[in-house]
């Protein structure tokens, strides 16, 4: 099934190369959409077992280079099969968001968007961390083409620095991986391994001093990708350049790869350090929350300011996942599925935009609302869902990573003696909810409180955006009279009416109503991932228990118990 | 002597090629002279068929010394050589004498028997395998150093007869005198190495040092001084100012050539002079005057390689550079040692001699397609009769639409030598990682990947002017060369960068296992010699 995920993509990709130039939209098109199809059959209750959520599924193994302890080796487990399937769903739409857009070297441009995603889609399946690896360094080279090729002026100098960053930072968490490889291998007589569960044990026991060089290591690699302030530079450079698909699978899944393998190997791999360094890696994400959305105020360019939103959201993203807590794990993941929608839309509907304007300068643009009402409501639901207005998607994620970094500290569970974090989300989503463990973590409300001000900042550019482009009085570029008057000549415009085509609106459609979906009821959502999740917080928490939680009575208690 | 006889067989094979050759290349015809690439291929291909077949078992490669330090070295060695042999020789194809026969086809001239320099070219091609082959089984410093001469020697020669150009000729009178002072300073740590232990073989100096509890000052300044004096042969800090010139000089396959033989001859004998110290109980730790000199040189080595790289156009020199940073690469592996085999260590990945071996082969072949590419496009001739080459990183613009194999060629061993995956030159330079932590050179490890960081700059644009650039239309475009074995070569060598990353399972694994084998280090005495006593 997994593999099938991967090489359906690459059969079409294939295809593709062989077929005429004309047909290779409708190939990958094809492509995409059983890719989508076999996603979403492997997601059926009868064929994934939600409850055992935690458990890698659908595994497979092939041996690769017994010598070196390679295994071609795949498995998801609950976050991991979500992530694939946003992969699998931003497939088409992306397909069908460059129909217009793109107009020549169409089969190099398709079949790189394939590669991608079944590289992508390795990424997330991999259970060997050399294939993990393999995968997503493998994501580099198609994006680097789809840049290079595809992008705006400055693309060159964006590609490159695209893939420098990641590259090197890759390596360095290669050599992370090796280290914990040979410590396996120092105790089992020299058989190296790299199967991630095995390792995952022989890491998460390591000394903390040597588990921190080792987190650092990885998190060299993981925190350009995702990206974390102060690596972060590559990535409005790069959204801005890449054509629209590509901003679209830059912000809805490469950034997850970030996310991602933070959550699969940095967290269970270093739990003890994590828990240590916590509260650095959280100013970090602080700081990236504030000063990107300071930037973002003053952008003038519409995709840019969009881009350096993504800077602030994946902090907040990092923020709930290095509350080491469940509710910050939960939001941290749920984060990376809703930002990959609403940012994701955004840049589409920026691509819009610019396809009919060919600018995306805010000076430029205004009052769109006049003229193209169907956009203006999408970007005004996306913009909402992106703020994180209740009822929407973007609240649901945004408030977990919040609430999870509140309460992620010692202090708080045992001066209130609550296990507050799980009272409240079951509160607001259902009498259930998640089953959350004792409040795990070392940042605490301060953390919450600074990063709560990025909320308000994300609220005033992106509403301040809204405002001047989409309402206000109209504005057009220049040119633009000029150039609609002989559209003929320009192929473009002479295919796009001013407002939305039917096209446009079917893949805008199915983003609108998963944010929707996940913003009003997102318990369906928040159990499938709860065991995943759960397991990650027991690794924490053995490794790195819980300090001062407990009650005087209760240690009294357990020392009766002891004697 | 004659003892020696069952594992020289391959290198006997060529010496009797070699003299063929040279018969054959100074006959009157003008047709038998044309047989003699052939049969100097052949030649190769049966020494190569001779070392797989005829490959002796450990215990019997023993001289009267016992048995020898890396003692499954040579067979993996031999069949390496002749196998990429081979591949360069597709390569070498057409090198000498394009002008004068291109002259006689238009018959312009007669055939004159004296102006020809076939004869010289393809003999000091398989002269200088057969010194590769020996150094593979040296077992004595006077055999290595002959070895190590009958190597280089050679390809001074063909670096100044590689084209008619005076650059040439001045590239390889650089070559020769800069390589004439690196034997110089070898053939001193030798005799220093010889002062201090009292002999000159290889096997009486091991046991010298494990009998006095390691080297003297005498014999350790000999040994650093003489691995110093390879950094020559390996293009190393601080012997390495030759390269980028010489590559620039000499004809692009020729370059492929210098990249590979003399580089493999002087990591083997780095080895071989190692292996008489030993890495130590565990296997991994070199005396630590030893690994210093080799840590500084491994970390200066790849640095000034790869940032030097980044600075150049042509790409000649960006591959000459390249050349230095990936014997820091490979120098990594020398440090961090054959692991214990008694503690669960030489393993393919705990054994950097294996890894060094191993990178040898990844980089010989990825190296030669990148150059293959430079062998196998040119430009109409220039006055002297000889077709001129493409020069510059611009040249290669736009290549996968003009040549569609070349370009993915260049583009495919490009990203291999920088090591991604899952081409060659990662599953290469993986090993160089495991052994080194392994051995516990984590602050190498660390330099080695920022290394391979800065390797991006420079490969990128090899690998992506080819497939992202238009070609420049300022630029007389490139022609392929009417020696369609290059293209070949270039396209086995891109074939196998990517098949044998891909389909590592039944590809990779079987070479992975001969390496391991070929880099077992026999370590101290075996313990039959106790059980004697």
């Amino acid at each position: 099934m997994l593999i099938a995920l991967i090489l359906i993509p690459l059969a079409f990709a294939a295809l593709v190369i062989v077929a005429p130039a004309k047909q290779a939209r409708n190939i990958s098109l094809v492509g995409t959409l059983i890719a989508l199809a076999v996603a979403v059959i492997a997601m059926f209750p009868s064929r994934f077992n939600w409850q055992l959520g935690g458990d890698f599924q659908y595994e497979s193994t092939l041996s690769w280079l017994p010598e070196l302890g390679l295994k071609f080796s795949v498995g998801v487990d609950s976050v991991a099969i979500m992530l694939v399937a946003l992969t699998a769903l931003l497939g088409p739409i992306c397909v069908l968001a460059s129909t217009t857009a793109i107009t020549q070297r169409l089969k190099t441009y398709y079949a790189w968007l394939l590669v991608l995603q079944a590289a992508v889609t390795g990424v997330f399946v991999a259970r060997d961390l050399i294939l993990f690896y393999t995968c997503f360094e493998f994501t580099l080279i198609p994006m680097f083409v789809l840049i290079s090729l595809y992008g705006s002026t400055n693309r060159k100098k964006a590609a490159i620095k695209f893939f420098l960053y990641t590259f090197t930072g890759s390596i360095i968490a290669l050599a992370g991986f090796v280290y914990v490889g040979w410590q396996y291998a120092n105790a089992h007589n020299g058989a190296w391994t790299f199967d991630i569960a095995t390792l995952q044990h022989v890491s998460s026991g390591l000394a903390p001093r040597i588990q921190a060089w080792v987190m650092l290591a990885m998190l060299a690699g993981f925190a350009v990708k995702v990206p974390l302030f102060p690596v972060h530079t590559w990535l409005p450079l790069a959204h801005t350049e890449a054509p629209t698909a590509g901003s679209v699978i830059l912000a809805g899944v490469l950034l997850k790869l970030g996310t991602y393998a933070i959550y699969r190997f940095v967290l269970p791999f270093t739990p003890a350090a994590v828990m240590e360094y916590a509260p650095a890696i959280g100013v970090l994400c602080i700081i990236g929350i504030i000063y990107g959305g300071l930037i973002c105020w003053v952008q003038k360019d519409v995709k840019k300011l969009v881009a350096y939103s993504s800077v602030a959201h994946l902090g907040f993203c990092i923020l709930g996942m290095f509350a080491l807590n469940n509710v910050g794990i939960t939001g941290s993941v749920m984060y990376m599925l809703n930002h990959g929608l609403s940012t994701g839309a955004l840049f589409l509907l920026i691509g819009m935009v610019y396809e009919r304007y060919h600018t995306r300068s805010m000076s430029e643009l205004g009052g769109l609302a006049a003229k193209m009402p169907v956009w203006a409501t999408f970007m005004v639901f996306f913009t909402m869902a992106s703020v994180g207005l209740p009822g929407l998607n973007g609240f649901v994620s945004e408030f977990l990573c919040l609430l999870g970094a509140f309460q992620a500290s010692s202090a708080w569970g045992s001066s209130t003696g609550v296990t507050a974090t799980g009272e409240l989300a079951p509160g607001l989503w259902g009498s259930e909810g998640p089953q959350l463990a004792a409040t795990l973590g070392n940042l605490g409300p301060w953390f919450a409180a600074i990063a709560g001000i990025g909320m308000i900042i994300a609220a005033i550019y992106l509403l301040y955006m809204v405002g001047k482009v989409v309402w206000g009085p109209l504005v057009e570029p220049a040119g633009h009279g000029h150039h609609s008057s002989h559209g003929a000549e320009d192929n473009h415009e002479a295919t796009l009416p001013t407002d939305l085509n039917a096209r446009e609106i079917g893949i805008l459609i199915p983003l609108a109503v998963l944010c929707l979906v996940l913003g009003v009821y997102p318990k369906p959502m928040l159990n499938a991932l709860q065991p995943s999740i759960d397991q990650t917080v027991s690794i924490i928490n053995t490794a790195a228990p819980v300090k001062a939680a407990v009650h005087p009575a209760m240690e009294a208690h357990g020392q009766e118990a002891g004697r | 002597m004659i003892e020696r006889l069952p594992y020289l067989w391959p290198e006997v094979v060529l010496f009797i090629t070699t003299c063929i050759v040279m018969v054959l290349a100074l006959s009157k015809t003008y047709s038998m002279r044309k047989l003699t690439a052939g049969v100097a291929g052949l030649g190769v291909f049966v020494s190569g068929i001779v070392a797989v077949l005829h490959t002796p078992a450990a215990h019997e490669i023993t001289n009267i010394n016992g048995q020898q330090l890396l003692p499954s070295l040579a067979p993996y060695a031999k069949t390496l050589i002749a196998g990429v042999g081979l591949l360069l020789l597709l390569l070498l194809v057409g090198t000498v004498d394009r002008g004068e026969e291109a002259a006689i086809a238009a018959g312009k001239r007669k055939y004159d028997p004296l102006r020809s320099n076939r004869a010289e070219f393809y003999a000091f091609y398989l002269f200088s395998l057969t010194g590769l082959m020996l150094c593979a089984g040296a077992d004595d410093l006077i055999w290595l150093f002959l070895a190590l001469e009958l190597t280089s020697l050679p390809t001074y020669i063909m670096v100044s007869i590689s084209t008619a150009r005076n650059r040439s000729r001045e590239a390889g009178v650089k070559y020769f005198f800069l390589g004439a002072m690196g034997a110089a300073v070898f053939l001193y740590g030798f005799a220093l190495i010889y002062g201090g232990t009292g002999s000159t073989n290889l096997n009486e100096i091991a046991r010298h040092f494990e009998l006095n509890g390691g080297p003297n000052n005498i014999a350790m300044a000999g040994l650093i001084i003489s691995i110093l004096g390879m950094g020559f042969k390996i293009a190393a800090v601080p012997m390495h100012f030759y390269t980028p010139d010489v590559y620039e000089g000499a004809a692009p396959q020729v370059s492929a050539f210098l990249a590979f033989v003399p580089k493999t001859a002087g990591f083997i004998a780095i080895l071989l002079l190692c292996a008489t110290v030993g890495w130590g109980a565990d296997g991994h730790h070199l005396p630590q005057e030893l690994r210093v000199v080799l840590w500084v040189t491994a970390a200066l080595t790849m640095t000034v390689g790869n940032v030097l790289a980044i600075l150049q156009n042509n790409v000649k020199r960006i591959l000459a550079y390249s050349s230095i940073a990936h014997s820091g690469y490979m120098l990594v592996g020398v440090i961090a040692g054959p692991g214990n085999a008694a503690q669960g260590g030489s393993t393919f990945s705990d054994n950097g001699i294996s890894a060094v071996l191993f990178y040898l082969m990844a980089y010989g072949i990825m190296n030669l397609g990148a150059f293959g590419v430079l062998a196998a496009l040119e430009r109409k001739p220039g006055p002297d009769g000889e077709p001129r080459e493409i020069e510059t990183v611009n040249d290669l613009r736009g290549l996968c639409s003009t040549h569609p194999l070349l370009g993915w060629t260049m583009v495919l061993c490009a990203l291999s030598l920088l090591g991604f995956p899952p081409l060659l030159g990662f599953f290469g330079k993986l090993p160089l990682f495991t052994s080194a932590i392994s051995a516990g050179e984590i602050v190498l490890v660390i330099v080695l990947g920022i290394n391979s960081a800065i390797a991006a700059f420079y490969y990128l644009r090899l690998a992506f002017a080819p497939k992202l650039e238009n070609p420049d239309t300022s630029l007389e475009p490139a022609m392929v060369s009417p020696y369609k074995s290059r293209q070949l070569a270039g396209l086995i060598a891109a074939v196998a960068v990517v098949l044998l990353g891909v389909g590592g399972y039944w590809l990779l694994g079987p070479v992975m296992k001969e390496t391991t084998k070929a880099g077992a280090y026999r370590g101290k005495e075996p313990p039959a010699t106790a059980q004697a006593k």
